[in-house]
């Protein structure tokens, strides 16, 4: 087969067809809305399930429902309609069925702005949901990863039956690139021995999430912690390097603002820098582990994302203190450009003379401006 | 357990547990008509022949572990979120019988707009509906579905209209909608009403399996705990406080 060109979301919504998605749930919303059209015509014509659901919140429990039945189902959004979907991915954790949801990530908070963010990440990696879980979370660059993902989310939902986030933001799901599909998948002809298709011959299946006793609930989250660490342990975490082998100072990155990034250091190493760029794939589990390894080789962290810093501080974990790690972010739906990392390196790597750090660039307001906001 | 065990010799059962109902003690409150609720529906799932085809979808309230007690396929829905996650399980199984058990908290106030759309869309389930006029699981607090001028532990004054708002009428409701092929009010305060109550309750299934659209029954129920009433005194309050508010009858057939 050959590369086609094609939008970011309508690329997620074939891909995850072709992986064998039998039902997905939706609600419209900015900049997502091309994958739940896309899934409208696509999915009637294969005989498969689409509903618009008439908000998030029944949404996400029509994919729980159809979860239930042990089919691979998925439902998409962006930012406040994932705030809205919380409590159903809480009780998807909580009950151990398998779901795919897909974050096209606008600006907020509130309503926001409709422009690219990575200002989920925080919601997703850490407090999708009320009680102790973390989701899955696979954040690709392009649309090619964008395909490759979504189908390993599917793979990941089911293998482990726990909830998995492909996770973009609105650049990813809007640009068009040359891309290659996946072959069609054929459907199971069964559905798994928990499933719920009515307890014809066999004892009934109950899929719940309440354990009233303090015992039972503890065994429960005995249970989930010990697949989260499963997950963990077991090859689950995923990255990407480029020209890290003898970089001094290393852009850490993730989806859009890694493709920034990654510019910046063929900038810079032109100019002789030693640059380099990690790339975490999966961010839960987080490639901590990596990190720490890579504090032997470059003596200086810079990350950079479009929010106000949220990956910063699962970077500053994995590098217990080894080195300096610092942030560059742009947030309100604004994409950084190569220039502005590049100046940052620059005066972290001592190129240029230092501004203060602090006035320019870790805030977003100036301390000054702030203060005066506060005796207001 | 084979009820015919518990038989003597020469002796005939005539009033065995159903199949669909599972034998176990269940939590309920003595007097509470949730118990006569379920009887109700597992006899009809029984007689159906439903049983190995049904998926019951249990809401958040007093009948949450509606799924131990219902001898079926079943699933825990988030607080109002039943019809949907019902929505979600019969658009991937059609074969399946799909229900719903939910109070009239989690129905008419924090999942009204669940339940109205899936009206609306027509969905091919049963909603059985208990309006026991209170928040029975969280001791007794005022409901949409709470009578004018009564004490709830959230009205201790009684439910003040001009404040709060009047009940709402949910099989008048739903049986409004194109997509409802089904919606009537039942109650079950004497023997007379729970029989009509389980022909709703049947014809409600029936409704479901020749594919006809949403079907509700809405039953009048008793929540003597919270109502403060020996079980004898709240099935005569339903009968003279509730049935005036909540008249019998079909709203859609
Ligand atoms: C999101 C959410 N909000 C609130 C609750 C607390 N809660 C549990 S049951 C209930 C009311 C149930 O009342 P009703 O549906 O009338 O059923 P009953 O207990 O009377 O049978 C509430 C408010 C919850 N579990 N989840
Ligand atoms: S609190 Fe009320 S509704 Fe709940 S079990 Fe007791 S009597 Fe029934």
């Amino acid at each position: 087969m050959s590369k086609k060109l094609m939008k970011g979301n309508v690329a997620i919504a074939e891909a995850s067809v072709r992986a064998g998605c039998e039902a997905y749930f939706g609600y419209p919303i900015t900049p997502q809305t091309e994958l739940l059209e896309y899934m409208s015509e696509r999915m009637p014509e294969l005989g498969r399930v689409f509903l618009q659901a008439e908000s998030e919140v029944a949404a996400i429990n029509m994919v729980y429902g159809a979860a239930a039945t042990g089919v691979r189902v998925m439902t998409s959004s962006s930012s406040p309609g994932i705030s809205l979907m919380q409590e159903g991915f809480s009780y998807i954790a909580g009950s151990d069925v398998p779901a795919v949801i897909v974050d096209v990530m606008r600006g907020g908070p509130g309503l926001g702005n409709i422009q690219p963010s990575q200002g989920d990440y925080n919601q997703i990696t850490k407090t999708a949901g009320h009680g102790d879980f973390h989701p899955i979370v696979l954040a690709p660059a392009s649309v090619q990863e964008a395909i490759d993902l979504t189908v390993l989310a599917f793979d990941l939902a089911e293998k482990y039956r726990t909830l998995v986030f492909v996770v973009v933001d609105g650049a990813i799901g809007q640009m068009m690139e040359p891309a290659e599909l996946p072959p069609m998948r054929e459907l199971p002809s069964g559905r798994p021995d928990w499933a719920l298709t009515g307890a014809k011959g066999r004892e009934k299946n109950v899929i719940s999430s309440l354990f009233l006793g303090t015992t039972e609930l503890e065994l429960m989250n005995k249970e989930l912690q010990a697949k989260l660490a499963y997950i963990q342990a077991n090859n689950e975490i995923r990255y990407e390097e480029y020209m890290t082998n003898d970089a001094d100072l290393l852009l850490v990155a993730f989806g859009t603002a890694a493709r920034v990034a990654q510019t910046a250091v063929q900038h810079l190493r032109q100019e002789g820098l030693k640059v380099g760029l990690f790339r975490p794939i999966t961010l839960w589990p987080f490639p901590s582990r990596r990190l720490t390894q890579l504090t032997y080789l470059a003596d200086t962290f810079l990350v950079v994302e479009m929010n106000a810093g949220q990956m910063v501080h699962d970077v500053r974990a994995a590098v217990h203190e080894r080195v300096p790690v610092h942030f560059y972010g742009r947030m309100g739906g604004v994409i950084p450009m190569p220039e502005e990392v590049e100046q940052k390196v620059r005066e972290l790597m001592r190129v240029v003379p230092t501004e203060d750090d602090v006035q320019t660039h870790q805030f977003p307001v100036k301390p000054q401006a702030a203060h005066e906001f506060l005796r207001m | 357990m084979n009820p015919a065990v518990m038989t003597a010799p020469n002796e005939t059962l005539v009033y065995a547990r159903p199949q669909s109902l599972a034998d176990c003690y269940t939590h309920y409150c003595p007097g509470c008509t949730h118990g006569t609720a379920h009887r109700l529906v597992a006899e009809v799932l029984d007689e159906l022949g439903l049983r190995e085809r049904t998926i019951l979808v249990a809401s958040v309230g007093c009948s949450v572990f509606a799924y131990n007690y219902f001898n079926v396929d079943a699933c825990e829905a988030p607080h109002g979120r039943a019809p949907a996650m019902a929505t979600g399980i019969k658009r991937v199984n059609p074969n399946n019988i799909v229900f719903t058990y939910q109070g009239d908290g989690d129905l008419a106030s924090i999942g009204m707009g669940e339940v109205i759309h899936a009206a609306a869309r027509g969905e091919n389930i049963t909603i059985i509906f208990l309006n026991n006029a209170t928040y029975g699981m969280t001791g007794g607090q005022m409901a949409p579905t709470t009578l004018p001028g009564q004490k709830t532990s959230s009205s201790p004054q009684g439910r003040d209209v001009a404040m709060t708002g009047y009940p709402l009428h949910m099989a008048e409701l739903l049986g409004s909608l194109p997509g409802t092929a089904y919606s009537v009010r039942r109650s079950l305060h004497d023997a007379r009403h729970v029989i009509q109550a389980k022909k709703a309750i049947r014809t409600a299934f029936e409704v479901q399996m020749a594919n006809k659209g949403f079907s509700v029954v809405e039953l009048l129920s008793s929540c003597p705990t919270n109502w403060g009433m020996t079980p004898e005194q709240s099935l005569t309050w339903i009968k003279e406080q509730m049935v005036p508010v909540y008249p019998l009858g079909d709203f859609k057939v």
